[in-house]
C-alpha cells in the first residue's frame, strides 16, 4: 500500500483509498465537514450546489446495495451527476480490462470514480492511472479497506460518545475477511482511542492481528467487559462452508451479541453493525432493535460522511 | 483611516432598524462576523427575535478554484423560513458574493416574505448587484486594504486593518 498515492504534494486528500497512513487532521476534517452536511438533510431542499456540473461514476464490480445507494444519494445531494455502472454485467464480461474500462469512462469526462471491487488494491491501480483532475474513492476492495465505512463508524462514535480519548472499543466477529474492521482499527488508533479490542474465534483472526495494535480476546465475556462501543461484524454465510466455523448456531452461542452478553459492557455502551445484519447469527434481534443499537443512525451518517469525502476531494 | 468603533456603528444600525422590526421578523447572521453583529443587534433590538446562523461554504462561487473551506460550520435556522421577514446580517459588505451565496442558502430552507440586508460597514467594490438596506458606515478603502471584525474573549468587538496583495 502506498499511502502517499492518496495525498497531494502539499498534504491534501487527492484520493480516498485507505485510512491507513492518513493523518488525524484529515480524518478530523472529514468528520467536521460531515457535521455540516447533517443539517443539509434536515432542510426543505436537501441539496447544495457544490459539485454542480461534476460527473461521478459509481463503478461497482461487486454488488452492494447499501453502499452504492448512499454514495449515489450523497453525490446527488452535492448536485453532481451520478452514473451507476453495474460492471459485472457489462463490458468487463466481454473481456475489457479494468484500466480500459476506466480510460473509456474518463473519456466521457468523469470527475470522480467510486470503486467497489472484490480484489484488494483495484482502486489503487485505478488511482495510479487516472488523469490528475480525477479523484478515486474506495468503496471497499477485497479484504483490504472500506475507508468510508470506517469514517462513518468514527462519526457515529464521536456523535454518541463525544471523543475518542477515554473509550474502550470492541470489535467482534470475522476479522479475517473484514475490510471494515481494518479501516476501523486504523481510524480508531489514529484518532487516539486508547483501547481497541477484537473478539473472534481463532479461525477468523488474521495472523498479523496483534501488529495492528489491538488487544485480542477469544471469549465475549472478557472482550466486551466494560466496553463503551461494541462493533459487530457481519458473518458471511460462505464462511460456514469453508470449515472455519462449525455452524451458525454454534457461532451465535459463543460470539453472537445477546441481551445477556451485552450486560457485560457499560450500561451506556452503543452497539454498531456495518450491515447487512444476520439476525440470530452475529446479533440477536432484541439487541439489534434495542435502545443501545445505533445501526440505523450509522446509515444516515454514512450519507453525510460520503458527502464530506466527495466535496473535499473534488475541491483539492 | 479614522474608523468609528463597532459599538458606535451598532447603535446607528439598531436605530435604523428599530422602526422596521415586526413580529414575523428573524435574524440570520453570516458566520462568523455577521453572527457577532447579529447578537449585538439583538441585544439592542429585542432578544426575543429568533436568530439563525449561516455558513455559506457550500454555496461559494470559488469552490472550483480554492476547494472546500477547511472549517465549515453547520448552518442553523431554528425557525420556519417560509413567509418570514428575514434580516440578513454581515459585518463587512464588499463584492456582494457572500450575500449572493447566503440568499441561495436561505431559499433552500423555504421562501421568505422578504430579505433585508444589514451590514456594519460597506466598503464598496461591488461585483454583483447587491445593495444593503441598513448600513452602519460607508468606508472608502483601497483594494489592497483588508478590514475584518474581531471579537475579544470578553465579547468586545473591534476592527483590524491589514494591507494585503490584490488578488
Amino acid at each position: 500500500m502506498i499511502p502517499n498515492l492518496q495525498l497531494t504534494e502539499d498534504g491534501r486528500l487527492r484520493h480516498l483509498l485507505t485510512l491507513e497512513g492518513l493523518p488525524a487532521r484529515i480524518l478530523t476534517q472529514i468528520l467536521d465537514t460531515a457535521e455540516s452536511f447533517i443539517s443539509v438533510a434536515e432542510r426543505e431542499v436537501k441539496k447544495v450546489p457544490l459539485l454542480r456540473g461534476k460527473a461521478i461514476f459509481n463503478l461497482f464490480f461487486e454488488s452492494s446495495t447499501r453502499t452504492r445507494t448512499t454514495f449515489e444519494i450523497a453525490a446527488k445531494r452535492l448536485s453532481a451527476d451520478v452514473v451507476n455502472l453495474n460492471i459485472a454485467t457489462s463490458a468487463q464480461s466481454k473481456g475489457e480490462t479494468l484500466l480500459d474500462t476506466v480510460a473509456n469512462l474518463s473519456a466521457m469526462q468523469a470527475d470522480m470514480f467510486v470503486v467497489r471491487h472484490a480484489s484488494s488494491g483495484a482502486p489503487h491501480l485505478i488511482a495510479r492511472h487516472v488523469a490528475p483532475h480525477i479523484h478515486v474513492v474506495n468503496a471497499g476492495d477485497g479484504r483490504c479497506a472500506h475507508p468510508t465505512q470506517g469514517l462513518l463508524d468514527m462519526f457515529t462514535i464521536r456523535h454518541f460518545k463525544g471523543d475518542f480519548h477515554n473509550l474502550r472499543v470492541t470489535i467482534v466477529g470475522d476479522l479475517l475477511h473484514s475490510r471494515v474492521a481494518r479501516s476501523q482499527i486504523h481510524a480508531l488508533t489514529t484518532l487516539g482511542c486508547p483501547e481497541v479490542r477484537v473478539v473472534a474465534p481463532r479461525t477468523l483472526l488474521p495472523r498479523d492481528v496483534s501488529s495492528l495494535g489491538v488487544h485480542v480476546h477469544h471469549r465475549m465475556e472478557t472482550g466486551i467487559r466494560d466496553a463503551d462501543v461494541i462493533i459487530m461484524l457481519r458473518l458471511q454465510n460462505e464462511r460456514m462452508q469453508g470449515a472455519l466455523l462449525p455452524s451458525a448456531g454454534e457461532y451465535y452461542k459463543h460470539w453472537g451479541l445477546t441481551p445477556d452478553k451485552l450486560r457485560w459492557a457499560r450500561p451506556d455502551a452503543i452497539v454498531m453493525h456495518p450491515g447487512p445484519m444476520n439476525r440470530g447469527v452475529e446479533i440477536d434481534s432484541e439487541v439489534a432493535d434495542g435502545k443501545q443499537a445505533v445501526i440505523l443512525p450509522q446509515v444516515t451518517f454514512g450519507i453525510a460522511v460520503r458527502m464530506a469525502v466527495m466535496s473535499i476531494l473534488a475541491g483539492n | 483611516m479614522n474608523l468609528p468603533t463597532p459599538d458606535e456603528l451598532l447603535d446607528k444600525l439598531a436605530a435604523q432598524m428599530l422602526p422596521l422590526m415586526r413580529s414575523d421578523c428573524a435574524f440570520l447572521g453570516i458566520h462568523t462576523g455577521g453572527v457577532w453583529v447579529m447578537d449585538a443587534l439583538a441585544e439592542r433590538l429585542g432578544a426575543d427575535v429568533p436568530r439563525g446562523v449561516l455558513d455559506i461554504a457550500f454555496y461559494r462561487d470559488d469552490f472550483s478554484r480554492i476547494g472546500l473551506h477547511p472549517e465549515v460550520k453547520p448552518s442553523r435556522i431554528p425557525f420556519e423560513v417560509e413567509n418570514r421577514h428575514i434580516l440578513l446580517v454581515d459585518d463587512v459588505l464588499y463584492t456582494g458574493r457572500t450575500v449572493r451565496a447566503a440568499l441561495n442558502l436561505i431559499f433552500d430552507y423555504g421562501r421568505p416574505a422578504a430579505v433585508r440586508l444589514a451590514v456594519l460597514a460597506d466598503r464598496g467594490g461591488r461585483e454583483l448587484p447587491v445593495c444593503p438596506d441598513f448600513v452602519g458606515a460607508m468606508l472608502y478603502m483601497a483594494d489592497d486594504e483588508h478590514i475584518s471584525l474581531v471579537r475579544e474573549e470578553d465579547g468586545r468587538l473591534h476592527w483590524v486593518l491589514k494591507q494585503r496583495p490584490v488578488a
